[in-house]
C-alpha cells in the first residue's frame, strides 16, 4: 500500500489526505495547529459566530475523512528528507516535535512514506509602516483569527488597511465580533481592480458570490470601503490612537498633501501573503519568482521537481480556499498512484484551472506594487525581531544579501526574516536601483546563491529547519559520526 | 604594479589590503561582491588551540599576534555604517572526555614546545572557567591566545580599509586570461578586460576552477561544514569549549560525515556550536544528520543545551588541498599567477599571515615566515605541469 505524509491540514492538506484515502493510500497529516483546519477553518463550535464560518460542511466532511488516517496535531515538523531509491526505509522521511511548543520535552515523531503532499500554507504579510510596532496594530490574519477562534476583535475601532478580497471577511468578522470598523483601505486603485476583475467576470463565479456577500456586510455595518488608499503612518505612544492614510498612486506610492487622521485603537494590516516555501526549498524543490513572490512550481498533477513530492494551495500560488481544496484533491489522488487523466480527478481539475485564473487576476488587481517604500521614514523598524531600522538596511545594500544580513541582523532573529523578509529585499533593492541608476523590475536582489547549481534567486527563502527546535529533541545520531580518536 | 586579487572573501580583501597599502595598483574582483561566500558561512575562531606543531602551527602563531593590532586598527578607522570586527581575545579550553585524557595531555605538550600557551585546568579552575560544563569532563586545557571575532563584518572591513588605501572593487565573474610571452597580461572578466602584471587568485573554494580558467588548475576541493545556532541567552559559556576529537578531524582524509563540537557565545547572546565535515562537492542540501551529530556533542559537552532552542542552521564550503596545508605563493607553471588558497578550516584566522605571504612573493616584502612549505609547486596538490 502506498504511504502518502501529507504536511499541514488546512484546505490543501485536508483534502490531499481525503483524496489519498478514497484511493486506496495508507495516510499520515501532521500540522503544528493544535486541530486541523489551516488558516481557514479556525472556528470552535459555540465560540464562533456561525457567520464567519464558511463551508463548514465540507470542513465536516473532510474531518470524518480523516478517522481514516494517523493524525499528528501539534506536530512542528522540522525537517524534511528525500531518501535516494535504493536506501531502505520510505522515500520520504518527516521529523517532528509533538506537543505544546513552551512544554517540557515534547515526544519525537518520525515519519516515513512513500511520497508527500506539501501543503504548509501561507503567513498573512503586513509590509512595515512608521508606527507599526504599537501595541493594537496586528496583521490582518492575527485580527482574522482572534475573532473566529476566540470571539475577541483587536480593537474597539478597527481600521483595517492592506491590499486583496481577503481584507472584507476580516471586516466582516471584526464588526460581528462588536468592534467598529472605521475603513476598509485597498490599496489598489481602480485601473488595478478593472484590469484584474472585470475582464472576464465570469471566472468569478462562485467567487463573486462569496465577494457581494462580504459587500452586502460592509454596507450593513456602514463599513467605509476606500481603494487607492492606504495607511502610511500609525499614531500613537504607548499604543494605537489613530492612523494617517493617504491616497496612493498606482504604484502605491503616497499622494502629497492627501493625507488624513483617523481616530481608532487598532490597525489590522494585510498586504497580501508569503507562501511556508521552506519544506520545499529543503527537500530541493525548484521555487519559480523573486522577491516579488515565490512559489513552489508544479504541474498540472501537483507534481514539484522532486520525485514522489507532490504540492497544494497556497504555497503554489495566492488562489484561497476553493483552489487550495482543488488542488489538494489532485495531489492526494497522485501521490496515491492515480493517473492524471483518471476520470476521479475531473472534477477537481476544472475547479483548480478555474482557481488559478482567479489567482492571476488576484495578483494583477492587488500585487504589492513597489511604491510602498515612500511612505517609510528613515529610522522606521523593519526587522522587528531584531529593531533594525530601515537606515541600517540603505546603508549596507550594496554589499551581498548574506553579509548585508550579518552586519545589520535584519532577518536573524526568532523570526528568521519571515516576517521581513520580503521588505527587507525590497530595500535592498531599491536602494541598489537607485545607487546605480539601473532600473531592476524583478532582477535577482542577490547572487549568493550563484554557487549554488539550481539556487536561483531564493532570498531568504533559505531555512535549514522549518520549525525551531530543542537540541535535545533531535534525537541524536542514527550512525556513529565521531572525529577519529 | 597592477594587482588583480580575485575573490573578495577574507582571504582575498586580507590580501588587497596589504598589497594596497604597499603601493600596488589593486584592483578586488568578485562574481558576487565582498564576504558573499565561505567568509559568511563560517564561524570567526582565531585558534592556535587545534594545531600541531608545523608549518601551519607557525602561520596560526604569527597570525594570531597579527590579528590583535589588526582588529582594532579596523574597528579604530570605522566609518558610517560599518559594523564592528567584535574581536575578543575570550581563549579556548580543550577538554578530553574519559580515555583521552593521555593524547590531549601529549598533543598540549608538544605545542608548548613551539611557544603555544597551553595550561592544564585542576577541577577547581575549570569549575570557575566553564561552571555549567559536564562533570563528565577528565581533562581540560587553557589556551589563553585563543580568539574570536565575526568574519563576515571583518572581511568588510578589510576591503573598506583596502579601498581607502586606493584599491578598487569591480563585481564580474573572471572567466579567462590573456597571456603576453609567458606571463599574465589580463584576466578577462563578464565586465571586461583589466590589464594587469600580477594576479593573485584568492577565489576560495572555486580557487581550483579559477586556476583552470587561468591556464594552471589546482586541486582544492570544498568539504561541507554545517553550524547550529541557538536562541539568545544569557552567557553560559565564556571560551570556546571544544573536545579534543577535534584535533582528529582537522588532519582527516575521510570524505564521510565527522563532527567536532567547537561551542562559544557571540555577543549577540546566540551560542555558536559548530561544525561538521563532509566531502560532498558543492551539494547545497545537508539534511540533518549533521545537525543531529553536533547536537548530540554538544549537549554532551553542556547539558543545560538539551533544553536550548536551536534557531537555525547554516554551512559553507572550506577550500581544502588534499595535504591540508594552506597553498600560497606564485604558480610555477604561468608568470604573474599567484595562489592564496586551501586554507580549509582556519582561513579566518590565516588572513593576515597570508596576505603578509603573498606581498612578499609578488612584492618582495620582507616576512619572518618561511614561505616554503605553502608554495604551490609542492608535490601532492595535483599542480602538474
Ligand atoms: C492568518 C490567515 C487568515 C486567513 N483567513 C481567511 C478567511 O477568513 N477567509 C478566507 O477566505 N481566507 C482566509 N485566509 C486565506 C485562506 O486561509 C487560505 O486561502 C487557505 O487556508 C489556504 O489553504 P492551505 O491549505 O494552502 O494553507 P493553510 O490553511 O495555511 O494550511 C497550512 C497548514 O500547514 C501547517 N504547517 C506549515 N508548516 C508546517 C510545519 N513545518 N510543521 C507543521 N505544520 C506546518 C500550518 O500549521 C497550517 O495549518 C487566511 C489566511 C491566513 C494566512
Ligand atoms: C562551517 C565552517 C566553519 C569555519 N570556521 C572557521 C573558523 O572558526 N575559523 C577560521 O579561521 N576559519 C573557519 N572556516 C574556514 C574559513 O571560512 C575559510 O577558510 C575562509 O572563509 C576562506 O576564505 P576565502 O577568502 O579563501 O574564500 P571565500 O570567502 O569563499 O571567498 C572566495 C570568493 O571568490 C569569489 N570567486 C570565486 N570564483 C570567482 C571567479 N571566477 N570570479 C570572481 N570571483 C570569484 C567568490 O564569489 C567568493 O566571494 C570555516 C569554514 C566553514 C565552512
Amino acid at each position: 500500500m502506498t504511504r502518502v505524509a501529507v504536511l499541514g491540514a488546512g484546505p490543501a492538506g485536508l483534502a490531499a489526505a481525503e483524496a489519498a484515502l478514497a484511493a486506496g493510500a495508507q495516510v499520515t497529516v501532521l500540522d503544528e495547529g493544535a486541530r486541523p483546519g489551516g488558516q481557514f477553518w479556525r472556528h470552535r463550535p459555540g465560540l464562533t459566530d456561525p457567520r464567519m464560518q464558511h463551508g463548514v460542511r465540507r470542513f465536516e466532511q473532510l474531518q470524518s475523512a480523516l478517522a481514516g488516517a494517523v493524525v499528528h496535531s501539534g506536530a512542528a515538523v522540522w525537517s524534511v528528507e528525500l531518501r535516494e531509491p535504493g536506501e531502505r526505509g520510505g522515500a520520504v522521511v518527516l521529523r517532528a516535535a509533538v506537543g505544546p511548543a513552551d512544554g517540557a520535552r515534547r515526544e519525537a515523531v518520525v515519519v516515513e512514506a512513500d511520497a508527500l503532499v506539501i501543503a504548509t500554507g501561507a503567513h498573512d504579510l503586513a509590509l512595515p509602516i512608521p508606527g507599526w510596532t504599537l501595541p493594537g496594530v496586528t496583521t490582518a490574519g492575527a485580527a482574522q483569527a482572534l475573532a473566529k477562534r476566540d470571539g475577541v476583535s483587536v480593537g474597539r475601532r478597527t481600521l483595517v488597511a492592506g491590499a486583496g478580497p481577503f481584507l472584507l471577511p476580516v471586516a466582516q468578522s471584526l464588526a460581528l465580533v462588536g468592534s467598529t470598523v472605521v475603513g476598509v483601505h485597498e490599496a489598489s486603485r481602480i485601473g488595478a481592480l478593472a484590469g484584474g476583475w472585470l475582464p472576464k467576470p465570469w471566472q468569478l463565479l462562485g467567487k463573486s458570490a462569496e465577494l457581494a456577500q462580504y459587500a452586502g456586510a460592509l454596507a450593513r455595518h456602514r463599513i467605509p470601503y476606500r481603494i487607492g488608499s492606504g495607511v502610511v503612518r500609525v499614531l500613537g505612544d504607548e499604543r494605537v490612537e489613530g492612523a494617517v492614510v493617504a491616497q496612493l498612486d498606482a504604484d502605491w506610492r503616497p499622494r502629497p498633501g492627501t493625507e488624513r487622521v483617523i481616530e481608532c485603537d487598532a490597525v489590522a494590516l494585510g498586504h497580501g501573503f508569503t507562501p511556508r516555501l521552506e519544506a520545499a526549498v529543503m527537500l530541493g524543490c525548484e521555487v519559480t519568482g523573486d522577491r516579488r513572490g515565490r512559489f513552489v512550481v508544479v504541474d498540472d498533477g501537483q507534481r514539484t521537481t522532486q520525485p514522489r513530492v507532490f504540492a497544494a494551495g497556497e504555497v503554489t500560488g495566492i488562489g484561497g480556499a476553493d483552489a487550495a481544496l482543488a488542488e489538494g484533491a489532485i495531489a492526494g489522488y497522485r501521490a496515491a498512484g492515480l493517473a492524471q487523466d483518471d476520470e476521479r480527478l475531473h472534477a477537481a481539475l476544472r475547479v483548480r484551472d478555474r482557481m488559478r485564473r482567479f489567482a492571476r487576476r488576484l495578483e494583477t488587481a492587488h500585487g504589492i506594487r513597489p511604491g510602498w517604500t515612500a511612505w517609510l521614514d528613515d529610522d522606521t523598524i523593519i526587522c522587528r525581531c531584531e529593531a533594525v531600522a530601515k537606515r541600517a538596511i540603505v546603508e549596507r545594500a550594496e554589499v551581498p544579501l548574506r553579509a548585508m544580513r550579518l552586519a545589520t541582523r535584519a532577518g536573524l532573529g526568532p523570526c528568521q526574516a519571515r516576517t521581513c523578509g520580503r521588505a527587507v529585499e525590497a530595500i535592498v533593492a531599491e536602494a541598489r536601483v537607485s545607487a546605480t541608476g539601473v532600473t531592476a523590475a524583478g532582477q535577482a536582489v542577490d547572487g549568493s546563491d550563484s554557487a549554488a547549481p539550481g539556487g536561483g534567486d531564493l532570498g531568504f527563502e533559505r531555512r535549514p529547519l522549518l520549525a525551531p527546535v530543542r537540541l535535545g529533541e533531535l534525537g541524536g545520531a542514527d550512525r556513529p559520526t565521531c572525529g577519529e580518536n | 604594479m597592477r594587482i588583480a586579487v580575485i575573490g573578495a572573501g577574507v582571504v582575498g580583501a586580507a590580501c588587497a589590503l596589504e598589497l594596497a597599502e604597499r603601493g600596488a595598483e589593486v584592483v578586488l574582483v568578485d562574481r558576487v561582491g565582498i564576504a558573499a561566500e565561505t567568509s559568511s558561512r563560517c564561524e570567526g575562531n582565531l585558534l592556535v588551540s587545534d594545531k600541531a606543531p608545523g608549518p601551519e602551527a607557525d602561520l596560526a602563531i604569527h597570525s594570531n599576534a597579527r590579528w590583535r593590532a589588526l582588529a582594532d586598527r579596523l574597528d579604530a578607522e570605522r566609518t558610517g555604517g560599518q559594523p564592528e570586527t567584535e574581536f575578543e581575545a575570550k581563549g579556548g579550553v580543550v577538554v578530553a572526555f574519559p580515555g583521552g585524557e593521555e593524547a590531549l595531555r601529549r598533543f598540549a605538550a608538544a605545542q608548548r614546545g613551539i611557544g603555544i600557551r597551553a595550561e592544564e585546568l585542576d577541577a577547581e579552575r575549570l569549575l570557575a572557567a566553564e561552571p555549567h560544563l559536564s562533570p563528565e569532563v577528565a581533562l581540560a586545557i587553557h589556551y589563553p591566545d585563543d580568539a574570536q571575532l565575526q568574519p563576515s563584518n571583518t572581511t568588510q572591513a578589510l576591503a573598506a580599509a583596502a579601498v581607502r588605501h586606493g584599491a578598487r572593487l569591480v563585481v564580474a565573474e573572471v572567466t579567462g586570461s590573456r597571456a603576453e610571452a609567458g606571463r599574465i597580461a589580463a584576466i578577462e572578466t563578464t565586465a571586461g578586460a583589466i590589464e594587469v602584471d600580477a594576479v593573485v587568485n584568492c577565489a576560495g573554494p572555486w580557487a581550483g576552477e579559477l586556476g583552470r580558467r587561468l591556464g594552471a588548475p589546482l586541486d582544492i576541493r570544498p568539504r561541507r561544514g554545517v553550524i547550529l545556532v541557538t536562541t539568545p541567552m544569557p552567557q553560559r559559556v565564556f571560551h570556546k569549549v571544544y573536545d579534543a576529537d577535534y584535533v582528529g578531524a582537522v588532519g582527516s582524509g575521510d570524505a564521510a560525515l565527522q563532527t567536532s563540537t567547537v561551542v562559544e557565545s557571540t555577543p549577540g547572546g546566540t551560542v555558536l556550536i559548530g561544525s561538521s565535515r563532509e566531502r560532498v562537492g558543492f551539494d547545497e542540501h545537508p539534511g540533518v544528520d549533521p545537525v543531529r551529530a553536533i547536537a548530540a556533542k554538544a549537549t554532551r559537552l553542556f547539558p543545560f543545551l538539551e533544553e536550548t532552542i536551536l534557531l537555525r542552521s547554516y554551512f559553507g564550503f572550506r577550500p581544502y588541498a588534499p595535504d591540508h596545508l594552506p597553498v600560497i605563493g606564485e604558480d610555477p607553471r604561468v608568470g604573474g599567477l599567484f595562489h592564496a588558497t586551501g586554507h580549509e578550516g582556519a582561513g579566518i584566522g590565516l588572513a593576515p599571515a597570508t596576505a603578509e605571504l603573498v606581498a612578499h612573493a609578488v612584492l618582495g616584502a620582507p616576512t619572518s615566515l618561511d614561505p616554503v612549505p605553502f608554495l604551490p609547486g609542492r608535490p601532492g596538490i595535483g599542480v602538474a605541469a
